[in-house]
């Protein structure tokens, strides 16, 4: 699948948007964080500002922008709209605990029911969000089991890695978030290097022969394209990326992405100051890049079953 | 509203044969022709007469060789357009009830007034059914020619799509494939027509016909397996032992 610039700034951007507004939800309720004003402003702000220019830049890909209220219409059977619908809806309790942590410097009670609520939402916007892809019978890579849990805990791990940068950032440093930090990251690692694994060792059902209809005849290969210049599908769907160029990515997905910041997420539980500082930082900066990398990968080693018309042997 | 219909009435539908298809593309460029002015209209192209010439098309004629160890290998025409699928993807992951399948007759078609060009509805479609009109930013596929079909200012046997007229080996058949004693119903079922892809579970309602068996020796077609030599009496008698000499 051809990996559009706008999908992929959207879904890391937004992903690590809903994931801060989940830690900060869950964080803030549980007592963990200082209910001091300008944390909770800082914190909600950057979650929600990341959340906001993620969905906007997935509306820079649609033929249509100004058409884009209606994706909302048809969630009973439209995981895209169900993914705009609790969007919106995410952004009701996000701005009430804002409210009561901004304004009134209280995160408890029904404050506190606000922030998770926003956490449960956040959450459930992401799961929307893989189930798009994951509903997509026709890319194997996409619909099998490891895609929702990967797309949940890496927003997860991305919120939890942007966490520890604002605890630090506010000296309000908790080993309990910054060891969160930590075993999201390893999680994350595993979770993603078995999504890999996965779609190393299988492909989709389909073959060439089922595709035309022509089951036992033989082996089919392509005599004549319909067309001299790459058409729509070609283009959309038939992007290819060499497997060592693809092998290289990984490696640098897997070092920044996970490896890297594991070590500095780790690092900074026994060290203080502008070191410890310094550290998630460069967590948050490498473990950024990596995700982008990783969800480029997610796109580019898509295979969708058209391609079987068009020479592939298997998707 | 891009939830399925429980049942249509009727499923239309067309049966391709895939042993007379020549690979003329005939079909191809009647659907181009009829749709750039029909219901979907226009069929946007891109750089037409440039070195990369792009565009919109409901229908594409795709060539495959056939390897079969000792027997001679075998070329398929195959084109490729909406199966009008009964478990049509393409509609339910559509956000804003662009897309649609008739309950009436089982078409399914996009309503481009609402269509946000998302593309999910083609990243859905197994067959790559639908293409996407980059000028106008919307979606656009194959619509069974409904604006042929039901056309009452057509006469009765014109109200069939496009691709089934201009075929000119007849390769293309029309129908309601939920009546058994259609014409479609019936060739599907005497020549084991074949869902493409069954696996995905999208259920098409058009139908492919396998090439049938090869007839390549003699004796398949009830010719003698060798010829026997002519042996002549009288003046070509004479002639043949002068000429052999």
């Amino acid at each position: 699948m051809h990996p559009a610039f706008s999908v992929i700034f959207f879904t890391t951007c937004s992903g690590a948007g809903y994931g801060l507004l989940a830690m900060m939800g869950i964080w803030g309720a549980a007592g963990m964080l200082p209910s001091e004003r300008w944390m909770g402003l800082a914190g909600l702000l950057f979650a929600l500002t990341l959340v906001t220019v993620g969905l906007l830049a997935s509306t820079f890909h649609l033929g249509r922008p100004e058409r884009a209220w209606r994706a909302m219409t048809q969630w009973r059977s439209s995981w895209l709209a169900r993914e705009g619908v609790m969007a919106v809806l995410t952004y009701i309790p996000a701005a009430l605990f804002g409210l009561g942590w901004v304004w009134f410097e209280d995160t408890t009670g029904l404050w506190a029911v606000a922030g998770v609520v926003s956490a449960i939402l956040a959450w459930l916007t992401v799961i929307c969000t893989a189930k798009i892809y994951h509903s997509l019978r026709p890319i194997h890579q996409w619909h099998n089991d490891w895609t929702v849990p990967s797309y949940l805990l890496l927003s997860i791990m991305s919120g939890a890695v942007l966490m520890s940068v604002l605890v630090h950032l506010f000296g309000a440093e908790n080993p309990y978030i910054q060891g969160l930090t930590v075993v999201t990251l390893a999680l994350g690692w595993g979770l993603k290097t078995l999504y890999w694994g996965f779609n190393k060792r299988s492909s989709g059902l389909p073959t060439v022969n089922s595709a035309i209809g022509i089951d036992a005849a033989g082996d089919v290969s392509v005599l004549e394209l319909p067309h001299t210049s790459d058409n729509y599908l070609m283009k959309e769907m038939g992007y290819k990326v060499a497997q060592k160029h693809a092998d290289k990515l990984r490696t640098i997905s897997h070092v920044t992405g996970f490896a890297l910041p594991l070590v500095f997420s780790a690092l900074a539980m026994f060290i203080d100051g502008y070191a410890a500082l310094a550290a998630v930082v460069l967590a948050w900066g490498l473990c950024s890049l990596g995700i982008i990398v990783e969800r480029w990968l997610f796109f580019a080693e898509a295979k969708h079953t058209v391609n079987l018309y068009y020479g592939a042997t298997k998707v | 509203m891009t939830s399925l219909p429980s049942h249509t009435n009727k499923k239309l539908g067309l049966v391709i044969d895939l042993d007379t298809c020549v690979g003329c593309h005939a079909c191809a460029t009647n659907c181009k022709s009829w749709n750039s002015g029909g219901h979907s209209a226009p069929l946007t192209d891109y750089d037409p007469y440039g070195p990369q010439p792009d565009g919109v098309w409901f229908n594409r004629v795709h060539s495959f060789e056939v390897k079969r160890g000792d027997r001679p290998n075998l070329t398929i025409n195959f084109p490729r357009s909406c199966l009008h699928c009964d478990n049509a993807e393409c509609v339910t992951v559509c956000p804003t009830g662009a897309s649609y399948k008739r309950s009436e007759d089982g078409i399914v078609l996009v309503n481009t007034d609402k269509c946000i060009g998302c593309k999910l509805c083609s990243w859905a479609c197994p067959y790559g059914a639908r293409e996407f009109d980059a000028d106008e930013g919307v979606m656009k596929k194959c619509t069974l020619c409904i604006d042929r079909i039901y056309n009452e200012n057509l006469d009765p046997e014109d109200r069939q799509p496009a691709c089934v007229l201009a075929c000119p080996t007849s390769a293309r058949h029309f129908g309601d494939l939920n009546d058994p004693e259609s014409k479609v119903s019936q060739l599907t079922a005497a020549r084991h027509g074949r869902d493409l892809m069954p696996e995905l579970g999208y259920k098409p309602t058009n139908k492919y016909l396998p090439p049938r068996a090869r007839k390549i020796d003699s004796a398949d077609i009830g010719a003698p397996e060798e010829l026997e030599p002519f042996e002549a009496d009288g003046f070509l008698g004479w002639l043949d032992k002068v000429l052999s000499k």
